[in-house]
């Protein structure tokens, strides 16, 4: 039987050999919680066990409101230290380390043919290292913390398959942007997305994050690109263990193949208030705003710094403008020091906001009041996510979010390339 | 075997018309939420719906927001299980972590009216309707006993307290 690489990695998990619609129970490799890891404590207190099953699969990564906001927060951080001193968790990453996805991948948790189950919704990352991986609920959480299983449907595959390159100006962001728009935000409810085509190799491993990582906006279980020599020379590089890299057979069934021409695709952004609201940004071009966001697990990475320094150098923000800076994680933020991106973009006007979620979710710092507009590199933009009720988000790529801080209405970055 | 009488609605069920969005934050007792059932969508199902009776549908069932209680409601109204075409993931998963059965068939969908007495094979994956028989994926037995149990929390303490 020929198979997807989801029903080739759940076989291998089943002990048997499946395909897509049947539901089988599987032992994770690893699985994350972050800040939410306190009331997944509360969860699995409710089952009134004393050790977790699997301390060892078990990745804790501190990043939602970091540093604590409110005391609230810093109590559920320090529930949670406790709980990981009482149990022995030996991945514990506490407030500085950044957002779980990128400390999850750079740590070498997420490697080819990878079990990984997390307790957010953009878990879907790691299929970027050819691992797969879903999120799930909080509940569901703690019976894994219990019983170190979870049961798990196979999904169906939708294939996306990109050739050509990248004009310039143009980059993973708009690809991702311009397949939701022209699909819907429930294109791939369910299914797996597997990232293929002539061109998907050329990606970058950050930039394949940028895929798999928005695949989740399209309804997405998981996303995945095919392990190739960029992943494996990662992989045995920096990975935590052993891995066994899966990919699709050729010829194996596919719900569907969509196709994508890089060649011919032009800056995109996705307008208020859902992320399949997408237009070129030419459309948009001219929109005042007021705050510019660069970063979070989506493009918080080195190269979307870096495109973004080489669009601010020299140059200031517009006055109207308040940009921040997010960097991926502290690793990110290292090497963007040392290169002096983040020198760069601070001479612009920029501030440089410790790793994290930060703004992303609206929950501690940099929120919009009413009515106020963003623009930004995250990955949603439902209404009222980054503060006010009626303030609106926009959702582009580094260089189009640098090129718009600089003239303080959304511009296209091509001008600047 | 597990006997039951159909409830037939078309594709795309959406989660406001199984559970309107006005009572998703209020904190009512499972009887109440039984009674909110379909308000939107079939104003007779709440007070029609009797224990063991099946909701039959056509593709991407429950779609729309993540609230549990659009599977819970139907678990307090007495509903055994949703046979439908396809199911939005988050419905699939939050009504098994809830008790609900929800299968997946390609066949009975289209073939079974509102109000046909049928027969549901579980383990065997098979839906009997007058002598005539369709199939859905069946739920492995994990996912059954999840069901049985009537959720997941329900199931995992079960399944720790038996050595
Ligand atoms: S950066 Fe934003 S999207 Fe990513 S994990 Fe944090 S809150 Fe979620």
């Amino acid at each position: 039987m020929k198979q997807t690489f989801s029903e080739k990695i759940l076989s291998r998990k089943a002990g048997r050999s499946v395909r897509a619609g049947e539901v089988i129970t599987a032992s994770p490799d690893f699985y994350l919680s972050h800040d939410n890891s306190s009331a997944i404590i509360g969860e699995f207190k409710k089952l009134g066990l004393a050790k977790v099953k699997a301390p060892g699969k078990i990745v804790i990564i501190l990043d939602h409101i970091v540093p604590a906001s409110e005391e609230k927060y810093a109590q559920n951080h320090k529930t949670i230290r406790e709980f990981v001193r009482a149990q022995g968790l030996p991945h514990f990453f506490d407030i500085q380390h950044g957002v779980c996805h990128q400390v999850l991948s750079e740590s070498g948790f997420a490697l080819p043919g990878r079990l990984i189950m997390g307790s957010d919704s953009h878990t879907t990352t790691y299929g970027a290292y050819g691992a797969f991986a879903a999120g799930i609920g909080r509940t569901e959480m703690a019976s894994i913390w219990a019983t170190d299983e979870i049961w798990l449907r196979v999904p169906e595959t939708l294939r996306i398959e990109f050739r050509g390159a990248f004009p310039r100006g143009v980059f993973a962001k708009d690809a991702i942007l311009k397949v939701i728009g022209d699909n819907g935000a429930d294109r791939a409810n369910y299914e797996a997305v597997e990232f293929a085509g002539p061109a998907s190799s050329s990606f970058s491993l950050a930039s394949r994050m940028v895929l798999a990582n928005m695949a989740a906006e399209m309804g997405a279980k998981n996303g995945y690109f095919a392990p190739d020599d960029l992943t494996l020379d990662w992989a045995r590089a920096h990975g935590r263990g052993g891995f066994e890299p899966v990919s699709s057979d050729p010829g194996a069934a596919y719900e569907a193949v969509l196709d994508c021409d890089l060649s011919v695709l032009e800056p995109q952004i996705a307008c208020p208030h859902t992320v399949d609201n997408v237009k070129p940004v030419r459309e948009v071009e001219g929109k005042p705003f007021h705050q510019a966001l660069l970063g979070t697990c989506t493009n918080g990475r080195f190269e979307d710094l870096e495109v973004a320094a080489r669009i601010l150098t020299g140059r200031t923000v517009h006055p109207g403008i308040r940009l921040l800076v997010l960097p991926a994680s502290r690793a990110v933020y290292l090497e963007a020091m040392k290169a002096g991106l983040l020198e760069i973009l601070s001479e612009a006007g920029g501030v440089i906001l410790n790793p994290g979620c930060g703004p992303c979710l609206g929950a501690h710092e940099g929120l919009l009041a009413p009515g106020e507009v963003v623009v930004g590199t995250s990955n949603r933009n439902f209404k009222g996510r980054m503060g006010g009720r009626d303030s609106e988000i926009y959702l582009a790529s580094p260089a189009t979010v640098a090129a718009s801080a600089l003239e303080g209405k959304i511009a296209d970055p091509r001008k600047y390339l | 075997m597990s006997k039951g009488r159909v409830w037939k609605y078309g594709d795309d069920v959406n989660t406001d018309v199984i559970y309107a969005g006005r009572y998703t934050y209020q904190q009512l007792e499972p009887a109440e939420m039984a009674k909110k059932a379909f308000e939107d969508l079939d104003p007779a199902f709440a007070s029609g719906v009797k224990p063991g009776d099946v909701i039959v549908a056509g593709k991407n069932f429950g779609c729309g927001s993540s609230r549990e209680q659009a599977a819970a409601c139907l678990r307090y109204a007495g509903v055994q299980a949703v046979i439908a075409k396809s199911f939005s993931r988050i419905y699939f998963r939050n009504a098994i972590n809830l008790g609900l059965a929800v299968l997946q068939s390609l066949d009975a969908p289209d073939a079974l009216p509102s109000g046909d007495e049928i027969d549901i094979d579980f383990e065997g994956g098979r839906i009997l309707s007058g002598g005539r028989v369709f199939t859905f994926f069946p739920l492995p037995e994990s996912v059954l006993g999840i069901v049985r149990a009537g959720g997941l929390l329900e199931w995992t303490k079960k399944k720790l307290a038996t050595p």
